[in-house]
């Protein structure tokens, strides 16, 4: 209770948290709110925003409602972010905890691996992958997990690399606990807060990602995506600036309400860190 | 009598709401003459501390001067701008802190950094600057001072960073000298020699210093007057004299008789079966290095053997990077040694493979240094206390059962258990380590500084747990301290190390009262206070 207390503190991150909150709502809610789905065309096309009743968001180039677009577009961006973060923590965390705590050779063998993801840049290697792997929504949620891992990795070496000398440490191998069983049970545990910190903003990242991916035609073209939304409305962007408006505003606010959770977690896990001069 | 040259007129400071009280300090008025050195004791979170931070307006977040005035040059300040507080702080009230490497701009070379000093207030052109630090440098005795000047703090051993340090609170000149702990980090010896700079630059600059220590050993060497603080309050205040030889708070008098004096106990008779056994021991440090590059070589422990009987506390004493620690901790197998053999119940366990050594692990246990850093902050204590155990097969009640009956053994309470290591105070945790090492049935404990981290009156509490636990269970103890004065209260043989060696071994009476050694010798002399004990020692 006390870590929700010191998260509470911080505003800009309450916000964040009812931002997501309520996106996490409309994207459960989607079904009932457009049953049709949102493939369906329901009007004539290029109706601006306001302009009939119930189309509050106008419709697109083919006259589906732009509205039921982004609510089911939030459900693909947080699937993905989501999914592809867990991926990426299942990679990182182990392997960067096994070279942070054994060191030695395997500490190089790690590193270099990790290195070997960390050269390519992340954006064309996600497209690559996807571009093989042929663009589903599972292939899509891999890559970016593919590409996000290597700083979980090297955030988890380090933390666990200042862990293992502290005395706990050391009492736990003077208790006769095997190396295995140490790291597990004494040193990850303690190793928690910056990941959770780092796997929020890591999310908001994918979504970014996700929607790059999307807007360049390698989106799931089964899923409706709000970047599959901006990609399609940019050669109308001049005439019709609400099909690329809105799903653009959808992505802002939710990666930011992210950012704000994540900068919150932050103050809450690590209240060390505590920047000075606030109240 | 001149004219006091700072006043303290019932200064309060208050703590944020939510603290474990609501002032830090309370209601203090003090005066502080030229040429004089009052020190201020008392244990950590007496407000001590918080005093000094105030007149450097230097306090926390949160905690603010609640009422009360500081005059100082008929000014009052506690109440100055940042501007005017900027120019006083340094020019004419300057400080001096506990850890001098923290203090220091390890990016900045010492010449450097003093010549800033001079900058920040506009004096002096830039080769004027430099020459006066050369001065100062050479005022506060630092050797070579030509190449001083140019070295990093990284370069220099922590003694000499206190007087770099001291040379910057000097450079302008101050009228107060704040020392907040400054020899706290530093070894015996080193104290000694920074306690006589600080004596020596009295006399000659006639500045007033505020010196605030915890050590009444320290005050002994050097106050004029003392001022004996508790939870923010001041219990006793007077001449250095008078509070040492007749204090009148029941607090002052207990803090000094917790003080482990110069008091050397009769040797208890040993038996001849020895607990542990090391032969030959050798560590050897490389760091660096590679190709066609040079490893810097340190020799942490070099040809060390010794014995500790059963039920006997050996001290092993020497002052830090004397190998000690690592000594320790080789016997522990928490470091593999290079060579030699440590025999503990007649199986050489420096030579045991990894899982062989698992298996071993209960005969040796250890006490550590940092009660804050030895206990997992995730676990609860009972979990600390089992682990062990059950990783040696013992069934799970069992090893719950017999928990809880340590904790009460350590004086703790078995209802302890099921709390947090961050529910306890310092002594406490430091306590549960002791529980922890004893839940493996050792054959020997290695205390390693295990005391120093806390209190005196706390120090005190632990020493008699140990001294109390080794008369009822027959504990063998290696107690690895730098400090002489615990080391004569607990053990019943001493072991001195100089630069990875034993120089002596021998009963406590005989290193104490007729040491063979010249280095032996040099250690005792540098206890500070150690005359004043003498005197007390006599005395009763």
């Amino acid at each position: 209770m006390k870590l929700w207390k010191r998260f509470a503190r911080n505003r800009a991150a309450l916000v964040g948290l009812a931002v997501l909150i309520a996106v996490i709502v409309l994207a459960l809610a989607a079904p009932l709110l457009y049953p049709g789905g949102p493939w369906r065309m329901v009007q004539r096309p290029f109706l601006p925003p306001m302009g009939v009743d119930g189309l509050y968001l106008g419709t697109d180039t083919l006259g589906r409602d732009v509205a039921a677009g982004i609510v089911y577009g939030a459900r693909v961006s947080l699937l993905v972010g989501l999914v592809s973060t867990l991926v990426a923590l299942c990679i990182g965390v182990p392997l960067g905890a096994v070279a942070g705590f054994y060191g030695g050779w395997t500490d190089e063998g790690a590193m270099r691996f990790t290195e070997f993801f960390q050269t390519i840049p992340n954006f064309a290697l996600a497209i690559v992958l996807v571009a093989i792997l042929q663009p589903t929504l599972g292939s899509i949620t891999l890559a970016i997990a593919i590409v996000s891992w290597p700083p979980v990795a090297r955030l988890v070496r380090a933390e666990v690399m200042s862990l293992r000398k502290r005395e706990f440490v050391d009492a736990a191998h003077l208790a006769g606990l095997s190396r295995p069983r140490i790291l597990i049970s004494q040193v990850l545990p303690n190793a928690v807060s910056p990941i959770i910190v780092m796997a929020s903003l890591m999310v908001a990242t994918a979504i970014l990602l996700e929607s790059s991916l999307a807007f360049l035609g390698l989106g799931d073209p089964n899923a409706m995506s709000w970047g599959y939304m901006i990609g399609a409305a940019r050669t109308v962007i001049r005439s019709a600036w609400w099909l690329s408006f809105f799903p653009g505003i959808a992505i802002i606010i939710t990666v930011l309400a992210l950012n704000l959770i994540g900068e919150g977690l932050n103050d809450a896990l690590n209240p060390n860190l505590e920047r000075a001069g606030k109240p | 009598m001149t004219e006091p040259i700072l006043t303290i007129e019932r200064l309060t400071i208050d703590l944020p709401r939510g603290a474990d009280r609501p002032h830090a300090v309370e209601n203090l008025s003090l005066e502080l003459r030229r040429g004089e050195i009052l020190c201020m004791v008392g244990e950590s979170g007496s407000g001590k501390s918080m005093t000094a931070n105030a007149l450097m307006g230097l306090l926390p977040g949160g905690v603010r001067v609640g009422a009360g005035r500081a005059l100082f040059h008929g000014g009052d300040v506690l109440r100055l701008t940042e501007r005017e507080a900027r120019k006083i702080r340094g020019a004419q009230i300057a400080m001096i802190f506990q850890e001098p490497m923290t203090a220091l701009n390890p990016l900045m070379r010492i010449g450097d950094q003093i010549a800033e000093v001079f900058a920040a207030h506009d004096r002096h052109s830039a080769s004027e600057r430099q020459a006066r630090a050369l001065d100062l440098i050479r005022e506060v005795q630092l050797p070579d001072p030509e190449q001083i000047i140019r070295a990093y703090p990284f370069q220099l051993s922590g003694g000499q960073r206190q007087r770099a340090l001291i040379a910057m609170a000097l450079a302008l000149e101050p009228d107060i000298l704040i020392a907040d702990e400054p020899t706290t980090a530093l070894d015996v010896t080193t104290q000694a020699q920074i306690l006589r700079l600080i004596l020596d630059l009295r006399d000659r600059r006639g500045m007033a210093v505020m010196f605030i220590t915890h050590d009444f050993g320290v005050v002994a060497e050097i106050a004029d007057r003392v001022i004996v603080m508790r939870y923010g309050k001041v219990v006793e205040a007077g001449p250095a004299e008078k509070v040492l030889k007749s204090p009148e708070d029941g607090y002052t008098r207990a803090l000094l008789d917790a003080i482990p004096t110069g008091h050397v106990p009769q040797n208890a008779a040993v038996e001849d079966a020895p607990a542990l056994e090391v032969r030959n021991l050798c560590k050897t440090y490389r760091t660096g290095g590679g190709f066609r590059r040079k490893a810097r070589t340190v020799t942490a422990v070099n040809d060390v053997s010794l014995t500790v009987a059963r039920g006997e506390v050996l001290g092993l004493v020497g002052e830090s990077g004397s190998g000690k620690s690592t000594l320790g901790r080789a016997i522990v197998r928490l470091v593999t040694p290079d060579s030699g053999q440590v025999v503990v119940g007649g199986t050489d366990l420096a030579t045991l493979s990894e899982e062989e050594m698992r298996r071993q692990r209960n005969k040796v246990q250890m006490v550590f240094q940092d009660p804050y850093a030895s206990l997992n902050p995730r676990q609860r204590i009972i979990r600390a206390l089992i682990d062990g155990p059950v990783a040696r097969g013992v069934p799970k009640d069992k090893a719950r059962a017999r928990a809880r009956e340590l904790l009460d053994i350590v004086g703790l309470g078995a209802d302890s258990a099921d709390r947090f290591p961050h529910e306890f105070s310092g002594g406490q945790r430091q306590r549960i380590g002791i529980a922890r090492a004893l839940a493996m049935d050792p054959e020997l404990i290695i205390a390693d500084e295990a005391v120093s981290a806390l209190d005196v009156s706390i120090q005190a509490q632990v020493l008699d747990l140990l001294r109390d636990l080794r008369a009822r269970m027959k504990l063998s103890i290696l107690f690895i301290t730098h400090d002489l004065r615990v080391a004569a209260q607990l053990c019943d043989r001493i072991a001195v190390m100089q630069n990875g060696r034993i120089v002596e071994v021998g009963p406590v009476h005989d290193v104490f009262l007729s040491p063979q050694e010249e280095y032996t010798r040099t250690l005792l002399a540098a206890v500070p206070g150690a005359d004043w004990a003498r005197e007390t020692a006599v005395a009763s």
